[in-house]
């Protein structure tokens, strides 16, 4: 082992900030990184033994248990849930013989379950290592299965090869894009270089300026205006700056950056390029989510041909200008699409937010002044140097400019990507994808809001309902509260844990919720889990915990009715204790029956 | 006024505090305190546990890890924030298993302390009866892992002689534990466990040998409550 985990740890420079690479590199070897794997790499990096513990065990795809020599990953999302993985689960479990969250015992297959995969438009799905496979059921599970059992790779079993880029040499992959509606901006016919030519004629203010002018915010769902974040990071005196990528895509719902970077990768990095321009930095990152793994090749051959166009690298275009990007890759954390987590992880660290003061655009990646946009605002950047601010700024609303890339999933008739303007309403985008006779729409995602009918006219925008671009649709025949049940059990599982409130909150909201699913709940319970949601938010430390109360609060707020009618109004009080569930197996070894009070 | 001092208005009255200090900090030189469970003395402030959660201009941050700045305004004292701390120290107490009464740091514990000082009878919260373990494999410090309430103060405070780590965090979420580094030397000494026993503000680190040596009536919070010693200064 410790020759193996040398060379590899060489092959990445025995860099500090490689660590995460190095980890995820013996995670594949071994199949997962015992103790003795960390106290080699501790050795070898010269580190402190805690530091590369902390972050062996943070990410969700690393493991200390073998997962197998094969390992799958099923997406566990609601609308997976919807699109019936309960029976896709059940047929791996069958063909591979084994449950989930184990491996089989000749330590062949390993099968564990993962949080959102970004494939909501075509669930079930599944990652088997870091192959895709989308749209399973359980006849293809067998073949899966059987394929696997036989020696076959998983990239040789894979289906019909997707639409688009999908199906290129470099992505082979059986994902498809669903680009339903194409607007101006993104999927619009695209020159590569074009902004580039306009940005390097202009002076680096004046690109910030125009970026201003838009009126572009953030496309992550904090909606920062993204010239000013620019204007504070230039503002910051460095020696260095840098630009970086956050394609950890990670909310529950959302797919649209996947679609971005598989057909617009050269205009995410030419908008990327033009934020450096503006903010003088020469290095730039892309934190890329282990999920899209399957896209490195595909982007580091993107990022060669940019550099040979001298779109990229040395001199672009000749001028003095400099800037080249490198990848980065994620290993399995939501919370890494936290700014100042993902810079963290970036820098080979367990993915847990710093305290700010300061902000990433004064100390960010190796502590220098940090730009950190995700693929769509520099996409829609790089869209600005082209065609002007003026242009940007005349699609939207006055407040939120410009168009938005949305993710639609769930009880629809087309499912997939679709680019809006700004301010349209939760009805007319209902209309547009296909549903009828809707429950509710999550929009945003888990962290965002959970919309009833009577407020299908409120307007997407950054005033009313802002949002990353997650746009769920729930049908009438749902389970409002297994929805909930789901997105709250998202939050419990990929809270960072380090800040008490979030970490102890998200269980805690998460069991009320059971109780009231169990049909142990009152209105007290009710009012329980408000009180309860409203300090979590509080007191958060991170937008995690400050938003993990939403699924339970924007729905006891917009489906109040739903939850008086699932909470008895008979009793003040009913104990979380169920005599007769805890005493069940004890019963059933004995033989006797339960309840004897009623006998 | 001099370089580097500013004032900033605590709960409506205007204090003398110096840049680079913390909210918490310059409240304690004011004489009003803010309680703390996983700041502690000169190490640099984590921000895990909130309770010294205040609002600055009517948002909420951390005392802990936010610096003054000249003319900020911060509220410290209120029914509401009295509450969410008393909250915060609920979720710790039904999270983890703390018996207070069979703990050797009873009386000494700040854990404890505070939720006397908040009047906690009985947390609203359901106890989640958390499976964790006692590891008493070290050959001078036991790691009492259902106390723990990872406030990284030993992470932060106690390093090898080289200044190496010798604590850490391992897992994620509701699974996060403190490591300990068994390869170092200064990990399994007399020295370290003392060390890490003082500086944890519960029990989860103890020294073997013997305890419950002080008596109770003597204990550090026996007599007076948990921030007394800040608020002194102010009465005089």
């Amino acid at each position: 082992m410790r020759a193996e985990i040398h060379e590899i740890v060489e092959r990445h420079l025995g860099e500090r900030r490689q660590l995460l690479a190095i980890l995820r590199d013996v995670q594949q070897r071994f199949r997962s990184v015992p103790d003795e794997a960390i106290t080699i790499v501790a050795d070898e990096m010269d580190l402190p033994r805690v530091h590369v513990e902390g972050t062996a065990t943070f990410y969700h795809f690393l493991s200390r248990e073998h997962r197998g020599r094969t390992t799958v990953y099923l997406n566990t999302s609601a609308t997976a849930e919807m699109a019936g993985s309960a029976a896709v689960a059940a047929a791996f479990e069958e063909a591979v013989g084994t449950p989930f969250g184990t491996t089989s015992t000749d330590q062949a297959i390993g099968l564990y379950e993962t949080s959102c995969i970004g494939m909501c438009d075509q669930e079930p799905a599944a990652l088997v290592d870091d192959v895709v496979f989308t749209c399973l059921t359980p006849a293809r599970v067998r073949d899966i299965v059987e394929g696997i059992r036989a020696g076959r790779a998983p990239a040789d079993l894979v289906g019909p090869l997707g639409d688009g880029r999908n199906a290129s040499p470099s992505i082979r992959a059986e994902v498809r894009n669903n680009i339903r509606q194409a607007g101006p901006v993104f999927f619009a016919p695209y020159e590569a270089g074009e902004a580039l030519a306009q940005t390097l004629d202009a002076s680096s203010l004046d690109v910030i300026e125009a970026i201003k002018r838009s009126g572009l915010r953030g496309r992550g769902g904090a909606g920062f205006p993204t010239g000013q974040k620019w204007a504070m990071c230039r503002a910051t005196d460095a020696e260095s700056r840098y630009v970086i990528c956050n394609v950890d895509e990670g909310e529950p719902g959302t797919f649209k950056d996947r679609v971005l970077m598989t057909e617009r990768a050269e205009q995410v990095f030419e908008g990327m390029t033009v934020a450096a321009y503006a903010v003088e930095a020469s290095r730039g990152l892309v934190y890329l989510r282990a999920e899209y793994a399957y896209l490195q090749r595909h982007l580091e051959e993107v990022l060669q041909s940019l550099r040979d166009r001298k779109l990229l690298g040395r001199r672009i275009l000749g001028s003095p200008f400099s800037f080249d990007i490198r990848l980065r890759l994620g290993a399995g954390a939501y919370i890494c699409g936290e700014e100042s987590a993902l810079i963290e992880s970036a820098e080979g660290k367990r993915g847990t937010p710093r305290n700010r003061p300061p902000f990433p655009v004064v100390s960010g990646y190796r502590r220098r002044p940090t730009v950190v946009n995700n693929p769509e605002t520099f996409a829609a950047a790089a869209r600005i140097m082209t065609l002007g601010a003026d242009w940007f700024r005349a699609m939207g609303t006055d407040a939120s400019s410009g168009v938005k890339l949305l993710s639609i999933a769930g009880d629809c008739d087309r499912p997939g990507v679709y680019e809006i303007e700004w301010g349209a309403t939760v009805g007319e985008v209902l209309a547009l994808c296909g549903a009828s006779d809707t429950l509710a729409v999550q929009v945003g995602g888990p962290s965002g809001t959970c919309v009833s009918p009577r407020q299908f006219d409120r307007r997407l925008c950054y005033a009313d309902l802002g949002t990353g671009g997650a746009f769920t649709v729930f049908g009438e025949r749902r389970d409002l509260l297994s929805i909930v049940h789901n997105h709250m059990t998202f939050f419990a599982n990929e809270t960072c844990g380090f800040c008490v409130p979030c970490r102890a909150g998200t269980t805690l909201l998460l069991k009320s919720l059971e109780k009231i699913m169990v049909g142990n709940g009152t209105v007290h319970d009710l009012e329980a889990i408000e009180q309860l949601g409203r300090m979590v938010r509080a007191a958060s430390r991170c937008g995690l915990g400050q938003t993990a109360p939403n699924p339970l609060l924007t729905t006891l707020e917009h489906f109040e009715d739903y939850y008086r009618g699932r909470v008895r109004t008979d009793v003040d009080f009913v104990s979380q204790f169920n005599l007769d569930f805890a005493a069940a197996e004890s019963l059933a070894v004995a033989g006797r029956r339960p309840n004897l009070e009623k006998a | 006024m001099e370089q580097g001092h500013l004032q900033i208005v605590l709960n409506g009255a205007t204090i003398a505090a110096r840049e680079g200090q913390s909210i918490v900090e310059a409240a304690r030189e004011a004489g009003t305190y803010i309680p703390t469970l996983c700041d502690y003395k000169s190490l640099p402030p984590a921000g895990t546990c909130r309770v010294c959660t205040v609002k600055v201009g009517g948002r909420v941050v951390a005392g802990c890890t936010t610096p003054v700045s000249h003319g900020m305004v911060v509220e410290s004292e209120s029914p509401e924030l009295a509450d969410l701390r008393k909250g915060l120290i609920e979720m710790l107490f039904v999270e983890g298993n703390h018996m207070c009464p069979s703990c050797e740091k009873s009386g000494d514990c700040q854990l404890q302390a505070l939720a006397y000082r908040y009047r906690m009878d009985v947390p609203r919260f359901p106890f989640l009866f958390t499976k964790r373990d006692v590891d008493a494999s070290l050959p001078h410090l036991i790691l009492e892992h259902n106390r723990c309430i990872q406030c990284l103060r030993c992470v932060r405070g106690v390093k090898s002689r080289g200044g190496r780590d010798i604590f850490g965090f391992a897992n994620r979420g509701r699974d996060i534990r403190i490591t300990v580094d068994r390869t170092l030397p200064d990990a399994l000494t007399e020295e370290t466990a003392q060390k890490a026993m003082d500086i944890c503000p519960v029990g989860a680190l103890l020294k073997k040998g013997p305890h419950y040596q002080v008596p109770v009536g003597r204990r550090t919070y026996d007599l007076t409550p948990i921030g007394a010693d800040v608020e002194k200064g102010r009465r005089s």
